[in-house]
């Protein structure tokens, strides 16, 4: 199986301080995988990389088939070819309707002419209807999304990011601030996106990474620890010692 | 779940109501076609005001609804007004010097006549050859373009370049401040080919319509006036109320989110930029008509503040507030400025309002800012919320 995405020897630094440090990556086309690493270990540091919104010092970011170089291309142009993300924070547009939020991911033209004559059809209506359903927010279409839970809001964004329909979704911290039962949940549409594309996650909770049962990327200081089973890393000495023991 | 356009922008119908009622209200005051309560003079203040109007939902469009502070768009409405005055003025002033050479002996050269007009219309700053500028001067289906063109490609222009190197917030607004003050300063010089500090004049008197009395012209600008600004109103209720809106909030809000939904932030802004200063640009050509006189004091940045100012105070991000802000700012404006309204006494100070509305003006943006922040226009979705909630 070759990889969607390829990240080799990618350094990164900020006012001389190393975020990412020769940092190797590979996800496969139909793959989860968890990253987990302490505070400050460089994972969303990795996903700005991933996604445009910072340009690393040296090293290479492949993607797909042809192996475009991703560091080449703008934001909006690498969200077009297929890299969908979901930030740290829930980030949907909080004076828009539910409804608004997903049209406005949904797969469709992105040019600003083009936007400014669409026409919502029928199947639209129904691809967003159907993604509300998924998301739990069925009943919620027409509410503004600022009045959602902080978990629902959660939810919208990761529907927004299947709105997109993306071949890798790289997802930060997912399940802060959701209760147990919002997290299952949470995990079934992971493990269940997972199954066609390419899905990586960011998480701090141990119980949860437990859930995904994929295979598990350590971070450390701006580079990979460890890799492996969830059973394999945790037994790891130097994972315990700066992650786990702590 | 689909409705027509109008059913899901209500004020749009209520704007057009009201916006009819006050044209014939105004044409059935007028001196032209009513009963003379109202002067024409001030037949054309309600005009510009509609000028004005337009022009603040333009800068509604691109601060209150895209986020970007334009602190310039009263350079792309002054724009707009010189591209016509210069026809305005080539052609009334080619009347009368046709007229002034009908009667000498030996007919007049077409070279003779060009240099005639020159000096009329450069003689005040001390030149008589025409700059390349003025080279279209003479045709009006031309020049009408270039009331489009000009601010319509500076935007652009000007846009692409800041928009591209992600130049956002304050330092945009500065930018455009620059901008704007960079254009009036030119203007102001004897040979920037615009006649300096003069200005262009004598733009009420319509070349081709001396016989009609300027009562009844003004009501034809006033009409004019009100049916770009309802074409304006509707334009921009109808960008902004699709998908296309959608994402244009959303680059308000969050752009850095947009981006990663797969959207061209930066083509979305200059879209927004350039259209919203060819609706300035067409606005400033019927207002200065109307005015009779622009000059580069008109574009100075602190014109483009004002209207930020008119917007905020009308509650920006609502078509309606944008119209109500500048509405309300302006005539209050000339009205005070105008010296009609009353000096307060004080026994031992004398409030006298040519100098003290900026200060009222002043406070009442901070205050705006402090408590109303959605503006007036914040006021009607207050009582909208309370009729539904009954
Ligand atoms: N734009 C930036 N400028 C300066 N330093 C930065 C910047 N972005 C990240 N850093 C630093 O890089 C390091 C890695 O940050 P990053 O946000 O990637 O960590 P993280 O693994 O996501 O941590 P957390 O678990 O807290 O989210 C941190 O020390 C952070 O302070
Ligand atoms: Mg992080």
């Amino acid at each position: 199986m070759s990889a969607l995405l390829e990240v080799s020897g990618v350094s990164v630094s900020f006012d001389g301080f190393k975020a990412i440090n020769n940092l190797s990556f590979q996800i496969g086309p139909a793959e989860l995988r968890a990253v987990i690493g302490p505070n400050g270990a460089g994972k969303t540091t990795f996903m700005d990389i991933v996604t445009g919104k910072t340009r690393p010092d040296e090293g290479s970011v492949l993607w797909g088939e042809k192996s475009q170089n991703l560091l080449k291309m703008s934001e909006a142009r690498i969200a077009q070819a297929g890299v969908g993300r979901k930030f740290q924070r829930p980030t949907v547009f909080e004076d828009q309707s539910v409804f608004d939020n997903l049209l406005m991911a949904l797969k469709n033209e992105r040019g600003p002419l083009e936007v400014l004559f669409y026409k919502r059809s029928r199947a639209d209506d129904a691809r967003v209807e159907a993604l509300a359903e998924e998301i739990g927010l069925a009943d919620q279409l027409h509410r503004t999304s600022g009045e959602l839970s902080h978990g629902q809001k959660q939810w919208l964004e990761i529907g927004m990011l299947l709105a997109q329909e993306p071949r890798l979704l790289l997802v930060d911290e997912p399940a802060a601030g959701m209760t147990l039962a919002e997290r299952e949940h949470t995990t079934d549409l992971l493990r269940e996106a997972a199954k066609t594309r390419a899905v990586v996650v960011v998480e701090h909770d141990m119980e949860f990474v437990r859930r995904l049962g994929c295979k598990v990327t350590v971070l450390h200081e701006g580079s990979v620890l460890a890799e492996g089973s969830i059973d394999h890393v945790t037994q790891d000495p130097q994972v315990i010692e700066v992650y786990l023991g702590r | 779940m689909k409705r027509s356009f109008i059913a899901n922008n209500p004020s749009v119908l209520i704007f057009i109501a009201c916006l009819g009622l006050f044209t014939l209200g105004v044409t059935l005051m007028s001196e032209a076609f009513g009963t003379a309560v109202i002067s024409t003079s001030f037949v054309k203040t309600l005009g510009k005001t509609l000028c004005l109007c337009l022009v603040a939902i333009a800068m509604d469009l691109v601060w209150g609804y895209c986020g970007i502070l334009s602190l310039g768009h009263f350079a792309f409405f002054g724009l707009g007004g010189y591209m016509i005055g210069m026809w305005l003025m080539y052609a009334r002033t080619e009347q009368i010097v046709v007229a002034s050479l009908a009667n000498a002996e030996i007919p007049p050269t077409a070279q003779e006549v060009t240099d005639a007009i020159g000096n009329q219309i450069f003689g005040v700053v001390g030149g008589s050859d025409f700059p390349a500028i003025w080279a279209f001067a003479d045709s009006l289906a031309i020049q009408l373009a270039l009331v489009v063109l000009v601010p319509g490609l500076l935007a652009l222009v000007f846009g692409w370049l800041a928009f591209r190197s992600r130049v956002t917030g304050v330092y945009l607004s500065i930018l455009t401040q620059a901008m704007t003050l960079a254009l009036s300063l030119y203007l102001f010089q004897n040979d920037s080919g615009l006649r300096g500090n003069n200005g262009l004049s004598g733009l009420q008197n319509i070349p081709g319509a001396e016989a009609i009395p300027q009562s009844e012209i003004s009501i034809y600008f006033f009409w004019a006036s009100a049916l770009a600004l309802l074409l304006g109103y509707l334009l921009a209720a109808w960008v902004v109320s699709g998908k296309f809106g959608s994402v244009v909030r959303g680059i308000r809000d969050d752009e850095a989110r947009v981006r990663f939904l797969g959207y061209s932030v930066e083509g979305y802004k200059l879209f927004v930029f350039t259209l919203t200063a060819v609706i300035a640009g067409i606005a400033g050509a019927l207002y200065y008509p109307q005015a009779g006189i622009i000059n580069p004091a008109e574009i100075a940045p602190i014109a483009s503040i004002y209207l930020a100012v008119w917007v905020a105070i009308g509650g920006r991000g609502r078509l309606y507030g944008a119209v109500i802000g500048a509405a309300t700012v302006s005539l209050l404006s000339s009205w005070f400025t105008g010296g009609q309204a009353p000096s307060i006494n004080l026994g031992f100070y004398t409030i006298d309002w040519v100098d003290w509305w900026l200060v009222l003006l002043g406070f009442s943006f901070v205050l705006v800012t402090l408590f109303a922040p959605k503006g007036i226009g914040g006021l009607f979705d207050y009582l909208v919320r309370k009729g539904d909630a009954k």
